[in-house]
């Protein structure tokens, strides 16, 4: 078994008010059930100290960030969850109306495909011609914001996702 | 695999398969604990090599999305914190 990950009460509040104020300059919540999403961000960070990257709490991650990359926190799945149920899949992140406590939480299903739809979708990608286009469109994979330029943004301005997770659009 | 044993009111076999990260997990662990019921959990995440492969093997007989937590109440399983299935499963 591996050993024990320590992660202080202060590491987690400290993260806990950045990933707040984060959220709601950019239109998104979090989960108000503050012993709940102080779990979440403990296992955040420990998942930062074992793997090096914010590997979804609530998934078991392999370890290796490449394959893992539509896990890392926020996830792939965030928005569209939020849509359809209302919160994110560990309900780190919450809809208005959770907030506002018009619905009740519980577990959601998976919407991550399994490994081997994951690899059959990674090797069936392609991009339409491009060659017409002065410059690349990328997508932000977590929150769909698009741009028109070279490379994609370090950082998606828009949910603060990191560059490896653009995919080029067009 | 390395099972954690939680002694409590021997209710039929219940075994867990959770994260140790994971807060539907904990959730689940605190209405165990709550109803003070004897089970079994392991931390698939804390798991390395050979056993975390069993642990995996096991836990795709019963739930091949391999999604936590996952509930094995006396054969039947229960996918996701629910806590009323839960109850029914155990029969409280
Ligand atoms: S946003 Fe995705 S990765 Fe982050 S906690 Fe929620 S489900 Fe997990």
């Amino acid at each position: 078994m591996s050993e024990e990950i320590k992660v202080t009460a202060e590491e987690v509040d400290a993260l806990h008010t950045r990933l707040d104020q984060e959220a709601e300059a950019s239109g998104y919540h979090l989960n108000p059930d503050v012993e709940h999403t102080k779990e979440l961000v403990k296992g955040l960070l420990t998942n930062e100290k074992r793997y090096a990257y914010w590997a979804c709490p609530c998934r078991l991650a392999s370890g290796v960030k490449e394959q893992d990359l539509d896990i890392i926190c926020p996830c792939d799945y965030r928005d569209p969850d939020l849509s359809e149920y209302g919160t994110c899949y560990c309900a780190l992140y919450v809809s208005e109306e959770v907030l506002k406590g018009e619905k009740k939480l519980g577990s959601i299903p998976e919407r991550r495909p399994s490994l081997k739809d994951r690899k059959k979708a990674k090797s069936k990608s392609t991009s339409p011609d491009i060659s017409s286009l002065s410059q690349t469109v990328w997508r932000c994979k977590v929150c769909g914001y698009l741009c028109a330029r070279e490379e994609p943004p370090g950082i998606c301005p828009i949910c603060k996702a990191k560059k490896e997770r653009f995919e080029r659009f067009i | 695999m390395d099972v954690k044993h939680v002694k409590g009111k021997d209710k039929g076999h219940i075994m867990m398969f959770a994260l140790s990260t994971c807060g539907w997990c904990k959730k689940t662990k605190r209405l165990l604990n709550e109803l003070g019921v004897e089970y079994h959990y392991t931390d698939v995440d804390l798991l390395e090599g050979k056993k975390k492969e069993g642990a995996m093997e096991d836990l795709e007989r019963w739930n091949p999305k391999f999604t936590f937590p996952t509930l094995v109440v006396k054969n039947k399983c229960i996918v996701g914190y629910d806590e009323e299935k839960i109850k029914e499963a155990i029969g409280v």
